[in-house]
């Protein structure tokens, strides 16, 4: 037989290399075709066992991706349940007959080894990971709703503990070569450059797999194994509601009561694939997922990459841009006045380094690269420039004025601001085409969202470039039209304001936020007012609401403004905050009906914006909404939750 | 006797670190990261790419053990990329000023038109180190075989050598022919030409004094690069001088080095300081090919070697052909750094350069040599106010000499240094 996606040869050791290399992709799926030939495979193989198999990747982008997504998709548009769980269920033994061949088997993971990728290595006796910065390996269904159903939810949890796959399993993180090889997922982690050594040496020594210590296995086999599904049902009760996100539940249960063998829940049973993707949470963060793809794709074919950002202003957005553009590799320069302005910043940098690089000489690099700056000089040679000063027109002008001056040509001059319109500022300018808004938010670690904002006099190709950059250090960029409070803050606007008026009439603020987090928010209004800053809020606010926001200003937030409790930067807002943490009373009964007075004005305003051009696409909008303000994912956004309900 | 220079070579620029004093734990910045710190923000107000340099020269006398061949570590760092090559020099206390020399050298031979140089010394990062008693007694460790032997061995661990490490620094300050402490040597030189405990006193306030009166007046402010700790602390100046540093206060210390009876204390030597300097040095054709500024212009160097024990005599052997090779007198120099390792030294060069006797004999003069205006000499103060990280101190005479030059509109000036091991360095400097 030919095989379109699978190449076979056999080395001096005997040994039988089957290079998986999906036609017609760049990525390795797992999808219907693909699998298809791995039970050819297999039945080939089994009529002439061969000495030892090892699946590698002949792509250079990693091992393999995952599940075909568009499958699911596309499945999912249809309602065609069956035909998704005749899918799940071919892969699921599919790999059973792997996992049972006598012959010796082996994957070598290099790049990514996503979902359905790491469930085939799973299924085999071997597994070597190779040692690179691209080398991740993990089980990210949940995030789509959806569970390991190819024997990850059996596997993973045999290989690893209970406890600790559990913990993979239920966030879908990913794992590098190293943690892997601690963890137990794989049997050696080792550079490329002895990777073929390493093969060679473990299939030629053919080491007994290894075994679950006592108390691991007790859990994941024993005694305590309801013991253990029921602490992780504690650990996700506190993360995510049952009647919202129905899939780590399902993964719970799919292990406990049938040890992950998606062919033994019926239909009904919340555990079953079939419930799953018959839920509309899977529908919608399938949706969710493909948008974020939609979103990333705006830069492609964008020839743009900066090497050097200038970011004037090392406040608490300036500061942590400037450290975000430097962990992915960027050099930055950070003007400030002086090096006291600047220090705060560098020591949240070196904070965030050492929680998200921990390798020391990776850590010595990214602060390497991001550079103290008070004399502004590297606004000379900087491929983006980007302004986070103090809210203020004259100001930003005169910033500006001095920084097209500096900036080389065909450098992207962009400003920070959330409340002043860009044609404002762009008069300082000899080429006011040259400004483009990069409005991030805050925390900027956090949030995945970077609106890229086209004033009336922006060039269409400085906003592209903006783009590519955003792109560039892993945001997601969302194209806005320059008008107040452009997408983001103008539908966050109004639902805080609702959310002040219910204070006023006295509602607490544990109430509020309890109402907004039963409708799927991340967060509840009172507490995202404080964590954004009340002063940014009611600045925001006036900004969204013109004349009329400020006639009916809500009282209780212009006492805090008074008093200058800010929320959590002054430690003080509606709550009390302590190292980093709200301090919270207990909520009260949730009125009926209040978490529909705090939605509608929002989406009221969604339908407003649309119509208005600022943004053009509903779908990216709801992205937007979702990764800029955390609107609850499992609906889909604004504009789909809107769909639901007419469709309800 | 070695000609002037070919052609003059160009300082485009240089900036350096705050010097920081060692305050008995090592400080906030390895010697890598004093480089990195004042090497990014230097290139980043010049029009040139880190990956334009020909070659990165890095003069270090105490490098750490972590940072092997730091010239080329911190040229990576800076990211001058795979092919600007980097390399370590080392000549003791004018290890800085040899990275400059050698920076020369290959411009001249014409292998390099475009050379990031400098000095580094993280002296508070000095290690510690085992005594050779302690390394014998590991060493029996590691061959015991049986348990008897081991337990044998451990038995013969002493807790006083355990507990008694060698100051690695303090090896570094003592000269291995001699076997004298630096300071010991400068008694010897104060000895020899009468220096008082008073004078010594004297001049060290007077550094302080210039100092501060240069920081005051933002003198430093473009040769000091501010910088800030991973934890957000900011070290925006030299960190040594104080204003309570008076004759007064001084008289009050102890003798250091000749304990009890002698004259040279801490508060007279120069202090223990992490720093870091560069400049930027160029052929005329790399200032025209990259259109760069100029700030001054190196016209000689001269080395020399004189006695160990009278170490701090160095400058005047080194000064002395210089300044005859190109017809110069003290007098037509604007400006002088002569590098304070202690007072007694700066001031035994001046007194050696008085002395008839000395000059003919020693430097087969035809008289004395004259005598130093002290309004020139050190004019913002010197190592005893800001410290000497070994390391550095001799490109940062360079840097500043040219940098007072810029400020008062003089021509010329002289750098100069002494070297512990008994030599002198000394390099004449022109203004742009």
């Amino acid at each position: 037989m030919n095989y379109e996606n699978l190449k076979l040869r056999t080395d001096e050791n005997g040994i039988t290399w089957v290079g998986i290399d999906v036609a017609g992709s760049n990525v390795n799926t797992m999808g219907t075709p693909v699998l298809d030939e791995f039970a050819a495979l297999l039945d080939r193989f089994n009529k002439e066992p061969p000495t030892a198999v090892v699946f590698h990747s002949l792509k250079s982008s990693g091992f393999i991706a995952g599940a075909n997504i568009q499958e699911f998709e596309a499945i999912g548009k249809t309602n065609d349940v069956v035909a998704a769980e005749k899918l799940i269920k071919r892969g699921y033994d599919l790999y059973e007959r792997l996992a049972a061949v006598k012959y010796p088997t082996l994957a070598l993971i290099k790049g990514f080894c996503m979902g359905g990728g790491l469930e085939l290595a799973m299924a085999c006796r071997y597994r070597v990971a190779v040692d690179e910065p691209g080398t991740r390996m993990g089980l990210p269904e949940v995030i789509l709703g959806i569970l390991p159903a190819w024997g990850g939810v059996k596997r993973l949890p045999q290989l690893l503990g209970a406890p600790a796959g559990f913990d993979l399993m239920l966030s879908g993180k990913t794992v590098d070569a190293k943690k892997a090889k601690k963890l137990g997922l794989v049997d050696e982690a080792v550079p490329p450059r002895i990777m073929g050594n390493t093969v060679a040496g473990v299939l030629k020594a053919l080491p007994a797999p290894r075994q679950l210590g006592f108390v691991q296995n007790l859990m994941t086999n024993g005694l305590l194994r309801g013991y253990v599904a029921s602490q992780a049902k504690k650990q996700v009760a506190k993360r995510a509601r049952p009647e919202h996100y129905p899939a780590p539940y399902a993964i719970i249960d799919l292990w406990q009561k049938y040890n992950g063998d998606v062919h033994k829940p019926s239909a009904t049973e919340s555990c079953s694939m079939q419930a799953l993707l018959s839920h509309s949470t899977a529908k919608n963060l399938i949706r969710v997922f493909s948008l974020r793809e939609k979103l990333k794709a705006q830069a492609k074919g964008i020839d743009f990459k900066a090497k050097h950002v200038h970011v004037v202003g090392a406040g608490v957005m300036g500061g942590d841009i400037a450290a975000w553009c430097a962990l992915r590799g960027i050099t930055v320069t950070l003007q400030d006045l002086d090096a006291s302005k600047i220090a705060p910043a560098i020591k949240r940098a070196a904070d965030m380094y050492k929680k998200r690089l921990r390798d020391e000489r990776r850590i010595r690099d990214a602060m390497d690269r991001l550079q103290p700056d008070i004399t502004g000089d590297g606004a000379k040679t900087a491929d983006v420039i980007i302004e986070a000063i103090v809210e203020n027109l004259a100001v930003k002008q005169k910033v500006f004025a001095e920084l097209e001056a500096k900036a080389k040509p065909g450098a992207v001059l962009a400003t920070n601001t959330s409340s002043i319109p860009l044609e404002h500022i762009a008069t300082a300018l000899k080429d006011p085409s040259r400004l483009v808004g990069i409005h991030f938010f805050n925390p900027v670690a956090q949030m995945m969202l970077v609106e890229i904002i086209s004033g009336a006099q922006t060039d269409a190709d400085i906003a592209r470039k903006a783009t590519a950059f955003v792109d560039q250090i892993d945001k997601l960029p969302l194209a806005c039209k320059s008008a107040p409070g452009f997408w983001v803050n103008r539908i966050l606007a109004p639902y805080l304001t609702e959310a002040m008026r219910c204070l006023d009439e006295g509602i607490t603020p544990e109430t509020l936020d309890e109402a907004a987090l039963r409708f799927g928010m991340p967060m509840g209004p009172v507490e995202l007012a404080d964590v954004v800053g009340l002063d940014v809020c009611a600045a925001v606010g006036q900004v969204v609401g013109g004349e009329e926001a400020l006639k009916n200003f809500p009282k209780k937030l212009s006492a805090k403004l008074e008093s200058n409790d800010l929320g959590k930067k002054t430690e003080k807002g509606f709550y009390v905050w302590v190292s980093g943490k709200p301090q919270k009373g207990t909520a009260g009964v949730v009125p009926a009906g209040l978490i529909e007075r705090l939605i509608t004005p929002m989406l009221n305003e969604a339908n407003k914006a649309l119509a208005e051009g600022v943004v053009t696409d509903s779908d990216l909008a709801d992205a937007g909404a979702i990764f800029g303000c955390g609107f609850a994912p499992f609906t889909g956004g604004p504009f789909n939750y809107q769909r639901s309900l007419t469709t309800r | 006797m070695p000609s002037a220079l070919r052609e003059p070579i160009y300082v485009v620029d240089g900036a350096r670190t705050p010097f920081l004093k060692a305050r008995n734990a090592p400080g906030p910045f390895s010697a890598s990261d004093l480089s990195v710190a004042a090497g990014r923000a230097l290139l980043s107000r010049l029009p040139i790419e880190p990956t334009q340099f020909d070659e990165v020269i890095l003069g270090c006398a105490n490098p750490s053990p972590d940072e092997v061949n730091i010239g080329r570590y911190v040229a990576m760092r800076l990211g001058c990329g795979d092919k600007v090559t980097g390399w370590t020099v080392m000549r003791n206390c004018a290890s800085g000023m040899q990275a400059i020399d050698s920076a020369i050298n290959n411009m001249l031979a014409g292998r390099s038109k475009l050379v990031l140089a400098g000095g580094v010394d993280a002296l508070s990062h000095a290690p510690l180190l085992y005594s050779k008693q302690m390394v014998l007694w590991f060493a029996a460790l590691a061959s015991a075989k049986t348990m008897g032997q081991k337990v044998g061995t451990l038995a013969k661990l002493s807790p006083t050598a355990l507990l008694s490490p060698v100051i690695a620094l303090m090896k570094g300050l003592t000269d291995p022919k001699v076997g004298l402490l630096m300071g010991q040597t400068a008694e010897n030189i104060a000895f020899r030409f009468g220096i008082t405990r008073s004078e010594m006193d004297a001049f060290a306030a007077e550094s302080h004094k210039r100092v501060l009166a240069a920081q005051a007046a933002g003198s430093y402010k473009n040769e000091v690069i501010p910088l800030i700790d991973s934890k957000g602390n900011v070290y925006n100046d030299d960190d040594g001088a104080r204003s309570d540093s008076t004759p007064e206060k001084l008289a009050k210390l102890k003798p250091f080095f000749d304990k009890k009876y002698g004259n040279v204390t801490a508060g007279n030597s120069s202090q223990i300081t992490d720093g870091g300097v560069w400049l930027v040095l160029a052929t005329k054709a790399a200032v025209e090919k990259h259109n760069l500024p100029v700030l001054g212009k190196i016209v000689d160097t001269q080395w020399a070697g004189c006695d160990p024990a009278q170490m701090g005599l160095g400058p005047v052997y080194a000064s002395t052909p210089i300044l005859k090779r190109n017809g110069l007198t003290l007098n037509d120099l604007d400006t002088i750094e002569i590098n304070e390792a202690f007072a007694a030294q700066v001031l035994a060069c001046k007194a050696a350069w008085e002395d008839e006797k000395f000059c003919k004999e020693e430097l087969g003069l035809d008289g004395a040599m004259g005598s130093i205006d002290m309004n020139k000499l050190n004019v913002d103060g010197g190592a005893v106010a800001l410290g000497h990280p070994v390391g550095a101190s001799g490109a940062r005479i360079v840097l500043h000499a040219l940098n007072v030059l810029k400020r008062t509109g003089g021509k010329r000036a002289l750098a100069t240094i002494c070297i512990g091991g008994g030599q002198g360095g000394a390099m004449l400097v022109e203004a742009a």
